[in-house]
């Protein structure tokens, strides 16, 4: 009962982080684009302003910018032998809704995943030989080069003004930067942040043990900054109030301080929200995407044609639209074929906190992105033989806004309660800091997504299914990283400390990172991959499916730098080739 | 290559026309540039300055609209205060921040066809997201229409406005706006009427506009004292939770009785009705 | 998956007004009785106190006491071609949840339906002929009479403390009471309430005009009183906050107050609260329920098997379970064939709001039942011949707590906001009162419930389905007997008026009363009716269904009191018929 509308040219659907870039640069072109975002319209001004938000309960505990689960949520399971159920409170991770989606509570940390993380397979193997990955794992090449993706990776720091020290510019090693990174072409376009006190003392100690630490890079612009489109990105005030909230200066690059202004301004452009895509509609040959179904604000279906469909509704929806719609196919894993829904990665988060005596660290104050990091320890930059695993991750120390309902470390054996307890919240909230791994995550065959047989969203359509546990490598790997940690904080002389690797099965209760990765990955051959090097479906030429869906597992580091590279390497294909000539490019 | 030749080969491949694009489904898009939105701005942040009252769920440009529109649907005039004054827009924000505002307790699976007026309530939208939408949208419409918007408009101008939302001539796009209205109006008046507990009914104006006691007094005397108004202090549940008001020993309150010109009763007077 | 439990002799699924009397007097009997309710335990001590209790925003405007919809509701369509859509919330009608259910926020008043009501379809084919209804009509006879049932309302009427004046004892017609009410044995267990201003006026006017007014009889208890459980109900104290509200008093007779204080000390009775009965479980020849499945408030699912199942958990429900259950040939209306979900009907509610200019009525005051009637356009109390219609209903002026949000009336005319409105509100609160037509509905072929073919409840399974509307029949009466109010109202001395008799489609949207009837109907013959006099099901013989479900139509009274009086006729049948010799009892 769809009312069928005129035709566009380019629907995004999602508005956030790859569909604000994607539908501003196409719409530049000349072509007509709608944004479709099952969220409301959101802006710094008025929905960000002082003081309302800078209020915990609201956006960290009641997670004010975060998905409305009332209506759709994912179900859950370790493996294949238990029952999912369904995820019915935000806590692992946090998709956004809303114009801007995740990237407007995100934390800022902007990388470039290193060029060992595009090649992980055929470098593992040629390095130690298939024996270091377990038969379970289903690690793949990216099909792309970091070297093929440096000029994207580039634009995407420009766009958002992230400030930091380069490490290797142009083959040559900076001193101060990360001498691990792949070489840049340029500079970042805006100097580091400060250092907090927690960060000195981290140098200091990683320093002397002959390790070289650099600043994290960051998407909050140390600087006021005007980016290639005129938005301009203003200084941050180390609030603390960050990660998990909007910030009301303007200052953490988002799609609202970025791209919007210039965006809305187009009059090729269009923004619908409020409206959820429920469909991808294909031709009779499977072959071709004609228009996209969604049901809007009041109820109303809609039918949108389009020639060209842009999935960018963050990781766990793209690959759910891809199920719901049939393009691909869908992944099996007791078979092991099929492809839509394979290789779901996440993150391996640990910490070592440090509790200090005699010293004062004012953690309430900071950034997302706050900190100083060491990489010896990511990827392959250290000699993995005999260690029984693969991957790494970055080590580091920094302040980015300790809050007293969620972040109020006490020393382990701390009653969880009383008058001790109260006591030592009191004296540790501004008393101690902690070194944090952000570890990679490989992929695996019984780690995937379908669709749940039970349960079903508000408008009766099947939720997604992750199934989903850390392995044998990611609980060793961080365990050896943690410990490193430790060595780093014995280093720095705590009076107490708190180790905590990560360990067990893995929960979706405590939050950990929103680095959901897979379930589309990109990759040369189509028998393992949704999507080719550019990001277009194999099934389906003319939809591109952009997000950290496409990694085929996860690096050591947070994704957004690499989901912003990917989205400009999509773009550059679609307008110096696919325009062009719509077709398959691969 | 030239932009518009490289256009029409990628458009020749386009699917048939469909229908147009129908009213209300029209782009929502660029808010329309107005010159005076950085002086808007400061004024909303004077505004939130000025607001003694921590809003929760309306930003300032929200309650800004609210105060204007309760303003006309119960205004001040020399009966009293109007439903800006008596709170009404915060009792909105408290309320949309709460069950009432996400439908904690009403049946919200889809899928959701318009349906007849018979069949009530059939919006995807909870009370919380009709209001921004609406507010938004009606913001939409008077900056198109008087280039500012609905707070910064002549009374006369938010007057007309309210009566096209009221009626339907002025439609927006992401809500009916007869359904905004309603729910607008309906809030209003609850907020105007509610115990102030809820934060509108400030100082009891409601109560004291139509002479409503709120918490009951034991009515048994009173009741069959025909046509003698009822003129009592009224006691809201702040009142006898903070220990304000006197209660009987079932926690009912002794109202204070007042005179034909609002003063209370001499102590020997107000044991004389009862 | 459900885990058995070991049986029990009687199961009651709900613990409202007929569960607790049932559930009361079978445990008195020795036998092990569990009552599953699917809401919370309420009482009045704490949940009704004060000064909480006097909140009109949380009773009224957000229905505090009443049924949850998120988890489950009902749809509602006018017409067979029409799509039914859910009640996403409460308005016409309020079900409630929580132990003693909907008989917590009642209003009170408690009839004896006339004895015309029970042979509505013989006396009008007697008196008028078959053209005096429409082809549609499915009027029928109950199957049972008032002289039959009187002594089971005298025993509720006792139960519940009714406080009124008899105007038919034993024969002889007691000026003062109703004359038109069939022959009682006894007087009224407590005298009448106070008399209000308004009640006052319209009795003078009424009698003015040769009506008979008469205090309608209410379950406001006039002094304090003890029943035969040794229950005791307080004196009530008109404060206004009666219909909708739980009483802060313990004056208003509930469950709550007359019933459960000795049911809960009884060892023979286990009450299971926030449990979800969702099906009731055949024997496989289907004619012999043998236990109930129930969700626990763990999400544990539970099967209780038991010798007798007594439907007590409100019209709704009641027809909803045995249409899940398989109990009874469901109805089909284009056939006109089957039982189940036949004869739904309502209420017809029209009124005239009295506007004075000189006199105060403070009508904040007063309890639901507080008011003046008068009869003599009830029933076939009036020649109807000509009319066009049969039934009628009562007519009455009350002083039932006029709170300002709900009630703010302003003459007609009057803006619908801004300061002519607020000028009128202030002027007209406390001088206007409002007569009440309260109308019988008749039942029709295309008024009736099944389950809805879309939507589910949050077990899964499908909500039943209403399909309603008015009738000429109902418009012509309604347009009559308001008309007739009108009348009053100006001999009353009323200087303004509004006049809104029903008329137009039926709305779920605006309230009109909580008197839903039919759908698991009384009857002499199985072909039409779902239960026999005694409320059996004709198909499953130990399975009553009790509540005003029963009624093959309705008549102009509040059902409460009937409802009770069908409810110790079934008990009587029960403890001295089918007890002895369980089976089919007609």
């Amino acid at each position: 009962m769809a009312t069928k509308l005129k035709p566009v040219d380019v629907v995004t659907i999602g508005v956030g982080l790859t569909g604000t870039i994607l539908a501003k640069e196409l719409a530049d072109t000349g072509l007509k684009v709608v944004g479709i975002e099952r969220g409301r319209w959101r802006d710094t001004d008025p929905d960000f302003a002082m003081p309302g938000v800078h209020d915990e309960l609201k956006y960290v505990r009641d997670k004010e910018l975060m998905q409305d689960l009332s209506k759709e949520t994912i179900t859950f399971r370790n493996a294949m032998s238990d029952t999912a159920l369904p995820m019915r409170q935000l806590g692992s991770f946090l998709p956004g809704e809303g114009v801007g989606g995740a990237a407007v509570h995100w934390g800022g940390l902007t990388w470039r995943f290193l060029p060992w993380d595009f090649e992980t397979k055929s470098q593992t193997l040629a390095r130690y030989g298939a024996n270091q990955v377990s038969d379970e794992c289903t690690m793949q090449d990216w099909g792309v080069t970091y070297k093929e993706l440096e000029p994207h990776f580039n634009r995407f720091e420009y766009l958002y003004g992230v400030s930091g020290k380069a490490g290797n510019l142009q083959g040559k090693i900076i001193p101060g930067g990360n001498p691990f990174e792949g070489v840049r072409s340029q500079e970042y376009p805006n100097p580091p942040l400060k250092t907090a006190y927690s960060s000195a003392m981290f140098k200091q100690a990683v320093e002397k043990m002959g390790y070289k630490p650099f600043p994290v890079p960051t998407a909050a612009n140390s600087r006021a900054y005007k980016n290639e489109y005129g938005a301009t990105i203003q200084a941050c005030v180390y609030c603390g109030y960050c990660q998990f909230f909007a910030c009301e200066m303007g200052a953490k690059a988002s799609p609202q301080t970025a791209v919007l202004p210039a965006l809305m301004k187009s009059p090729n452009y269009e923004l619908r929200t409020l409206c959820n895509v429920v469909k991808i509609n294909l031709d009779s040959d499977k072959k071709r995407a004609v228009s996209v179904t969604y049901v809007d604000s009041r109820g109303r279906e809609f039918e949108q044609p389009a020639d060209l469909i842009l999935l960018t509704s963050y990781v766990l929806n793209n690959t759910r639209l891809m199920l719901l719609s049939g393009i691909g196919k869908p992944y099996d894993p007791a078979s092991n074929t099929g492809v839509v829904g394979r290789n779901y990665a996440y993150q391996t988060p640990s910490s070592v906190t440090c509790f200090f005596e005699d010293k004062n660290f004012n953690s309430f104050m900071g950034a997302g992105g706050l900190g100083v990091a060491i990489d010896e320890f990511n990827g392959d930059n250290f000699d993995h033989s005999g260690l029984g695993f693969i991957g790494g991750g970055f080590i580091q120390a920094g302040s980015n806004g300790a809050r007293p309902i969620e972040i109020r470390p006490v020393p382990q054996g701390t009653p969880r309660w009383g008058g001790e307890w109260k006591k030592a919240v009191s004296k540790y909230f501004n008393r101690n800091f902690s070194i944090t791994i952000q570890g990679a995550c490989q992929s695996y065959r019984g780690n995937y997504l379908d669709l749940d047989p039970t349960y079903r969203d508000a408008y009766g359509l099947p939720l997604l299914r992750m199934t989903f546990d850390r392995r044998e490598n990611e609980t060793k790997m961080s365990v050896w990283l943690t410990n490193k940690a430790a060595e780093i904080a014995k280093a720095i002389g705590p009076s107490k400390m708190n180790v905590n690797p990560r360990t067990g099965k893995y929960t979706i209760v405590p939050y950990q990172s929103t680095h959901n990765t897979g379930g589309t990955v990109m990759g040369a051959d189509p028998a393992t991959s949704v999507v080719n090097k550019y990001l277009q479906s194999w099934d389906v030429h003319n939809l591109f499916v952009v997000g950290a869906g496409n990694f085929p597992q996860n690096g050591g580091y947070n994704p957004t730098g690499t989901v912003g590279a990917l989205t400009y390497q999509a773009l550059e294909a679609i307008k110096t080739k696919y325009l062009k000539k719509p077709g398959a490019l691969v | 290559m030239s932009e518009s030749r490289s256009r029409r080969n990628f458009l020749k491949s386009a699917a048939a026309l469909g229908a147009a694009v129908p009213a209300g489904v029209a782009a929502q898009s660029k808010p329309a540039p107005h010159a005076d939105h950085d002086k808007q701005h400061a004024q909303h942040m004077r505004a939130a300055a000025a607001s003694a009252r921590p809003y929760m769920f309306l930003s300032q440009a929200e309650v800004a609209f609210l105060d204007a529109a309760v303003s006309h649907l119960i205004p001040k005039d020399e009966l009293g205060p109007g439903a800006k004054e008596a709170g009404v827009t915060y009792f909105i924000d408290q309320q949309l921040f709460g069950g009432y505002g996400t439908m904690a307790k009403k049946y919200t699976q889809g899928p959701w066809p318009e349906g007849t007026p018979q069949q009530g309530y059939q919006s995807p939208l909870t009370p919380a997201a009709v209001y921004r939408a609406g507010i938004r949208d009606t913001n939409e419409y008077c900056k198109k229409t008087y280039s500012k918007t609905f707070d910064a408009l002549t009374r006369a101008q938010q007057d007309e406005v309210l009566k096209g939302l009221d009626g339907g001539k002025i439609e927006l796009e992401q809500v009916r706006s007869q359904f905004f209205f309603n729910m607008l109006l309906n809030n209003t008046v609850e907020g105007f009427f509610a115990d102030p507990v809820y934060g509108g009914n400030r100082d009891k104006a409601g109560w004291k506009l139509v002479g409503f006691p709120g918490v009951a007094a034991v009515y048994t005397p009173f009741i069959e004292k025909h046509n003698v108004p009822y003129k009592a202090q009224p006691v809201s549940i702040a009142d006898i939770t903070g220990k304000v008001a006197q209660v009987d020993e079932h926690g009912h309150p002794i109202h204070v009785m007042l005179d034909d010109n609002g003063h209370p009763l001499s102590s020997r007077a107000q044991r004389g009705t009862s």
